[in-house]
């Protein structure tokens, strides 16, 4: 890898390679324009696509039978509020308590089994997960649900909570534990009551990031919630969700649909782009959202 | 593997205590965050066996030749799932022929030129591109990518490239290219964010001793900093490919969805992700299911050994330059 030629012709070159350090720093910030570049044009893009489509009977109205004009998705709004609620009141408790455990008593050798198979789990497609909840929930329930959906988006979020979590509880430091043990408080105790609340923000943010991550996700609701041209009718009928929604109409043929599509690509994207900027602005010093 | 901050934490208050210094109550916190961190690697291995459940009917029926087959054809209960693999594996493969020159590019950028607040502020940007949701991208392809690709940059292909078997047919607009490309925007976050950490964790030592040299900061990079991260930049690639082969709703949308094995980046492919998502609520009898839960399951396989592969390139170089974790 390291070839001598710098040791051996340093007076040849010096000229040559001030002009290939030149030309690397260029190609550098090249690639960074050509890597930027994407998220200003999509960003944009549906700014500008959306904005026209925006309205009140977006967000109130349901969708209106198939060639007549007007309509919009209330329902799906509505229904992505509730899948992500249910996803986490199921990944909240997991994720956060995993990351307890990760944090406090996590050093061994289980704790490493299990904090590289939580970042094995973040990298498992989506599309996956959404078999496996239809074959635990949608299969012995004989029905699409709300519920199969908010536990295959729970999947996806579990592994965001705890190594977010496990982050903000190592950052407590050692010194307030010692002090609460050495004040004769068990370590439970000292967890619930000092570790935890100290770390508070930084459990929110993993919450935050969690919820900013499955709010956009789409593949494993195609056959857990399903989509509905209806208000939500209860955890164990299919619900509607803004991403399946857009991907509906987005490959439809209907104009109309088309510009309702952009319009809810805007307000999606402003919730997920506004939660992660949020995130960067509560907590200084960062926590990793790309794993 | 532990950072040395936990390492040093008394395990437990080492004067209390009726079970060897734990007391009941302490015993049983730990009990519980136990079993919820036990609870996620039941949750993996319920999937496995979910996956593998599904899959026993197909896989009977049809053996290895299932992943030879050439003819999908639910009609004729004739599955043959290397169309989807074809397309999967090219797709990926293109994106991350574009994006790991990007990645490193934008990685090297921010870790050994940028000033700090510039690099942080690209930083958060690229990692914005990864929030962005897959859907919101196709969406995007479907109606100016797509549409781009198809008036401007596919007939400018054919025009230079006349006769070449990777640009042949009727330009679409759709196909394996439109494919790469969204992919290649969607897997550069992951590679810059991983080998921007891995390369930060070279010591800066090194750098000052290679510059000391004479060395130009080029030179620097790389001849002080890359060897280093190697390994590490391994994993990021290999991560960014286990991304791409599992990424359903944008390839879906901009990919053409037809199960066809052709040279050429230009025609309509088929991937084994969107293959589940288009056909998946459409499967009519048990063995078309079965076969479809069996391409999943090849995807989570793969998609696994990536991950896994690419967790322990990056805790390589990790340990090697000293830096705890990761």
């Amino acid at each position: 890898m390291a070839s001598p030629a710098l040791a051996v012709r340093p007076a040849l070159a010096l000229g040559r390679r001030r002009v290939v350090d030149r030309a690397m720093s260029v190609l550098f910030v090249a690639a960074t324009v050509a890597a930027v570049t994407p998220l200003l044009l999509v960003v944009g893009y549906i700014a500008v696509q959306g904005a026209h489509g925006l309205s009140i009977a977006l967000v109130t109205q349901l969708p209106a039978p198939v060639g007549e004009p007007g309509g919009g998705m209330g329902n799906a709004f509505v229904g992505s509020a509730i899948l992500i609620a249910v996803a986490s009141a199921i990944a909240l408790p997991v994720g956060i308590l995993s990351g307890v455990y990760l944090s406090e008593f996590g050093g061994g050798r289980f704790g490493d089994v299990l904090r590289f198979f939580t970042d094995v789990l973040t990298g498992v497609p989506s599309i996956v997960v959404g078999i496996v909840a239809y074959t635990i929930l949608v299969v012995p329930l004989r029905s699409f649900s709300a519920l199969s959906g908010g536990f295959a988006l729970s999947i996806i979020m579990i592994p965001t909570v705890a190594r977010t979590t496990e982050e903000a509880l190592k950052r407590v430091p050692l010194t307030i534990r010692e002090a609460s043990l050495a004040l004769g408080v068990h370590e439970w105790t000292t967890i619930l009551r000092v570790v935890i609340p100290t770390g508070l923000a930084g459990i929110v943010t993993g919450a935050m990031l969690g919820i900013a991550r499955i709010s956009g996700e789409t593949a494993p609701l195609l056959f857990t919630a399903f989509g509905s041209a209806f208000w939500q009718q209860g955890l164990l009928k299919p619900i509607a969700a803004v991403p399946l929604q857009i991907f509906q109409y987005a490959i439809s043929p209907y104009t109309d649909w088309h510009e309702q599509a952009w319009a809810a690509a805007l307000i999606l994207m402003l919730l997920v782009l506004g939660l992660n900027v949020a995130i960067r602005a509560v907590t200084r010093t960062g926590f990793r959202t790309v794993r | 593997m532990a950072t040395t901050a936990p390492e040093s934490r008394p395990r437990r208050p080492p004067t209390r205590g009726l079970l060897g210094g734990a007391s009941v109550p302490d015993a049983a916190f730990r009990a519980v965050a136990l079993a919820f961190g036990a609870l996620v690697l039941a949750l993996i291995a319920a999937m496995v066996a979910v996956m593998v459940q599904g899959s026993v009917h197909a896989i009977q029926r049809f053996g290895l030749g299932f992943l030879s087959g050439t003819l999908w054809s639910p009609n004729d209960r004739i599955f043959g799932a290397l169309p989807f693999i074809y397309g999967t594996v090219v797709s990926s493969l293109l994106a991350l022929l574009i994006a790991t020159p990007i990645g490193l590019g934008v990685a090297i950028f921010l870790v050994e030129m940028a000033p700090h607040h510039v690099s942080n502020a690209i930083s958060v940007l690229v990692e914005l591109l990864a929030a962005i949701p897959s859907v919101l991208l196709g969406l995007w392809g479907i109606f100016v990518m797509v549409p781009f690709l198809q008036r401007t940059v596919e007939p400018a292909l054919q025009a230079v490239f006349p006769g070449v078997p990777l640009f042949e047919g009727a330009p679409y607009g759709v196909g394996l290219l439109a494919a790469g490309l969204i992919l290649a925007i969607m897997i550069v976050p992951t590679i810059v964010a991983i080998s921007r950490d891995v390369m930060a964790t070279v010591p800066v030592a090194q750098r000052e001793a290679m510059l000391a040299l004479g060395a130009t900061p080029w030179e620097t990079t790389r001849r002080a900093v890359l060897p280093y991260a190697t390994s590490g930049i391994l994993g990021a690639v290999v991560l960014g490919l286990g991304r791409a082969l599992g990424e359903t709703m944008a390839v879906t949308m901009v990919i053409g969805n037809r199960p066809v094995i052709s040279p050429s980046l230009l025609e309509p492919s088929y991937t084994m992700a969107s293959v589940l998502a288009n056909e998946f609520t459409d499967a009519t009898y048990d063995l078309y299911v079965s076969a479809l839960i069996e391409i999943g399951l090849v995807l989570f396989g793969i998609t696994i050994l990536m991950n896994v592969a690419a967790r322990l390139l990056v805790r390589r170089t990790a340990r090697v330059s000293g830096r705890g974790e990761r």
